[in-house]
């Protein structure tokens, strides 16, 4: 207990940046207003999908319009609120860690501004109709070159962040040789790199495969190819939107919770095993495909297995960080600690529930990555509530918990009450258990996916129908929880409390802080080295058979 | 509670072979259901071209639907085209090997059998196929389940279940939904 003693309690109070003088503030704000825009917009659609969905009466309801709210939420949810979040984020981290300005600031309002053109161009596209084709775009179906544009361009945007971020951690190592990287920077910029990685999938279908049928330059497409490379990126496209949850885990919550991180360097390697390991199992989206051999079906099943060793190692040192805040507060036996914990504290309840969601999705998920066993649950509701639930209940609600950490800081004042923080917290917790539990249920029934209604006339789905009208109800708590997580930031804004001296952003300390560290644990180098041999092994064949023996191509369908 | 640095590391030791064996499990019991139950994703590396399926020798109007092939198995096969299956309605027979084999002439199709583990993505350019066998007799739905454009939702086959006995192939092989009343 010793070194634990001299742990101090949150909130520390050094001013180091004072209200004002953080560089990056105004770009952080309008970063995540934008996401928190798309958000409320998603969340509101989603509602009303359900509704649709469910033995009652939704006003409006048609096949065009479902579809295109459906292309609308999805878009909004996974590249609007995600990319512009990350990158706010990574801008607040950038200087609070590093305690110096981000290199590139014009670069970056650049590069936000060319996202913000990215999203009007696929928002317009989509709304007009002619964009109805989901957020996966899966080809031959094709919709106006404007919804694929859009999207380039918020790639594009993420991209000029990616490397901005990497700059700005090579420019503090440069000034302080030899010292260890903050591990919330260290984390950053492992997003960063494994985006840069992530993307090149979907980029390459895009730009050659895509937008050239788009454009009408050709008739025909290699469907296996681009749905390949679609896999390339679809799943690590999940830890890109996950990083700053696991950031929060290991680099706020400890803090927050009273404690300190129990090991640094298992936080440094489960993020490596993040960039390592999220991408060369795309293959498990396809396993119910018919152009890929099973062999490399089942390698991917095994490097998907793989990939939960980070998330089962977090699970580990986030618990026994909270453990030693739990001890360090009082808490006595083995789980006295637990009510000792501060659960008042939102970042401290949004890791808690986080985790009971994570248990649900990742339980679930382990069980559509089994190869053989997927077949049970493809494309059936199951599949929905799954990532309805690691999406909403590990993703978002730490974004949640994040904006109201970093939103003291930004506005220079605090919140009068934690109640209604904690509050939105359960009820996004309640709202997302209502609304996935049934899902799970009726997936397994065979409740198939992206469907505009049912037919309730038929016994079978009319048996669905409390359990939709159930989930529709859990879905109407979740819009509740959107709008009032909107309120509680906008009422920040809008206070009148003077402004003080912003506090040092509370980052975590392990309980042993980290000395000199080999340059594996302080930087990425060989760790892209391992990760360009694992695609290699893993997608270079399933690839390169499209070329060798290339299959009949499909012909382009446009959608207007 | 001990907090030295050697002590965090041995617990994480014993952690990670926790994970280990945890991954183990996984990884053997999908390796065994595959190798000794046969449990296999419908990987079919078969090409037929989209825009000669009407042309082809396998997917024209007449070979479609239940039909038993010269060599004794049951095979259904069926079209996936925006916005129907043709045949909408197949029968087979229960506790008998059956195989589903679709085709699509123009989008990205999907299927599923309520109620069963049939469930394979329809890919243009090439042959899906499912080996089953049902064990239950009734009308199941087999649904499109992958977005395939504004008229998706309407895209539903029936398939037919029954008894063996009720199973009557005509003299040629072939078996029609409309038989099995």
């Amino acid at each position: 207990m010793a070194t634990l003693a001299e742990t101090i309690p949150v909130p520390r109070s050094e001013p180091a940046i004072s209200a004002g003088k953080l560089q990056v503030r105004r770009l952080v704000v309008a970063h995540v207003w934008v996401a928190i825009a798309a958000f409320a917009v998603a969340c509101l659609l989603g509602v009303w999908q359900m509704w649709a969905r469910s033995p009652l009466e939704a006003p409006a309801h048609t096949a065009a319009n479902y579809f295109r709210s459906v292309t609308m939420h999805g878009v909004s949810m996974a590249y609007v609120l995600t990319t512009f979040f990350i990158m706010g984020f990574g801008y607040f981290t950038a200087e609070t860690a590093l305690k110096r300005p981000v290199p590139g600031l014009w670069l970056a309002w650049g590069a936000f501004w060319l996202g913000i053109a990215g999203v009007l161009m696929a928002a317009l596209a989509i709304i007009s109709g002619n964009a109805s084709v989901l957020f996966t775009f899966y080809p031959p179906l094709t919709a106006t070159v404007w919804f694929y544009v859009g999207l380039v361009l918020v790639v594009v945007a993420s991209w000029v962040w990616c490397l901005i971020m990497i700059f700005a951690m090579q420019a503090w190592k440069s000034a302080n040789p030899g010292q260890a990287v903050p591990l919330v920077m260290f984390a950053t910029v492992a997003n960063a790199v494994m985006w840069l990685w992530t993307t090149v999938g979907v980029a390459t279908e895009l730009l050659f495969q895509v937008i050239p049928a788009a454009l009408g330059l050709n008739g025909m497409v290699d469907v296996g190819l681009s749905r390949t490379l679609f896999s390339w990126t679809l799943h690590a496209i999940v830890y890109f939107w996950l990083f700053p949850s696991y950031i929060a885990f290991y680099t706020m919550f400890p803090r927050a919770a009273g404690g300190r991180l129990y090991s640094d360097t298992m936080g440094r390697l489960a993020f490596i095993l993040f960039i390592i390991y999220s991408l060369p199992v795309g293959l498990h989206h396809l396993l119910m495909d018919p152009e890929h051999s099973n062999g490399f079906k089942y390698l991917q099943t095994f490097l998907t297995a793989l990939v939960s060793v980070p998330t089962l190692l977090t699970i580990f040192t986030i618990t026994a960080s909270a453990e030693v805040a739990g001890r360090m507060r009082g808490g006595t036996g083995t789980f006295g600690w637990i009510k000792t914990l501060p659960w008042g504290r939102p970042m401290v309840l949004a890791t808690g529930l986080a985790f009971l969601m994570l248990f649900w999705g990742g339980g679930g998920g382990l069980i559509n990555m089994s190869y053989g066993m997927n077949a049970m649950v493809h494309n059936t509701s199951w599949v929905t509530a799954h990532f309805h639930l690691i999406f909403g209940g590990t993703v978002v609600i730490m974004y949640f918990a994040i904006a109201y950490v970093m939103w003291p800081t930004l506005t220079g004042r605090s919140f009068p009450s934690m109640r209604p923080l904690n509050v939105q917290l359960w009820l996004w917790f309640i709202g997302m258990m209502v609304m996935t539990l049934p899902w799970h249920w009726t997936g397994l029934q065979g409740q198939w996916r992206r469907i505009a209604a049912f037919d309730y006339s038929n016994p079978l789905i009319a048996s669905w129908g409390p359990w939709v009208i159930v989930s529709l109800i859990g879905g109407i708590i979740l819009a509740v929880s959107a709008l009032l997580f909107v309120w509680n930031l906008v009422t920040l804004h809008r206070s009148s409390s003077p402004r003080f001296a912003v506090v040092e952003v509370p980052y975590a300390e392990a309980v042993h802080p980290p000395g000199r560290l080999p340059a594996s644990l302080n930087g990425f180098g060989l760790w892209n080295v391992i990760v360009a041999v694992l695609m290699l092994l893993a997608y270079g064949y399933p690839i390169a058979q499209f070329f060798i023996d290339p299959p009949p191509q499909a012909v382009v369908h446009r959608l207007h | 509670m001990a907090i030295n640095e050697q002590a965090i590391l041995n617990s994480e030791l014993r952690w990670a072979a926790v994970v280990g064996g945890i991954i183990a499990v996984i990884v053997s019991a999908v390796l065994y259901a595959a190798i000794a139950m046969h449990v296999n994703p419908p990987s079919n590396r078969e090409y037929v071209d989209p825009k000669t399926l009407h042309l082809s020798a396998e997917f024209t109007e007449a070979n479609l639907g239940t039909r038993i092939d010269p060599d004794g198995r049951v095979v259904a096969r069926l079209i996936a085209t925006q916005f129907e299956f043709v045949p909408n309605c197949i029968v087979l027979p229960t506790n008998r090997e059956v195989t589903l084999r679709f085709a699509t002439p123009d989008v990205i199709h999907g299927i599923l059998v309520t109620g069963t583990n049939v469930n394979t993505m329809v890919v243009p350019g090439y042959v899906a196929q499912v080996h089953t066998q049902f064990t239950k007799t009734g009308d199941l739905l087999m649904p499109c389940h992958e977005y395939c454009g504004l008229g998706h939702t309407q895209m539903i086959a029936t398939v037919k279940v029954v008894p063996p006995e009720q199973f009557r192939p005509d003299a040629e092989g072939r078996a029609a939904c409309g038989d099995a009343r």
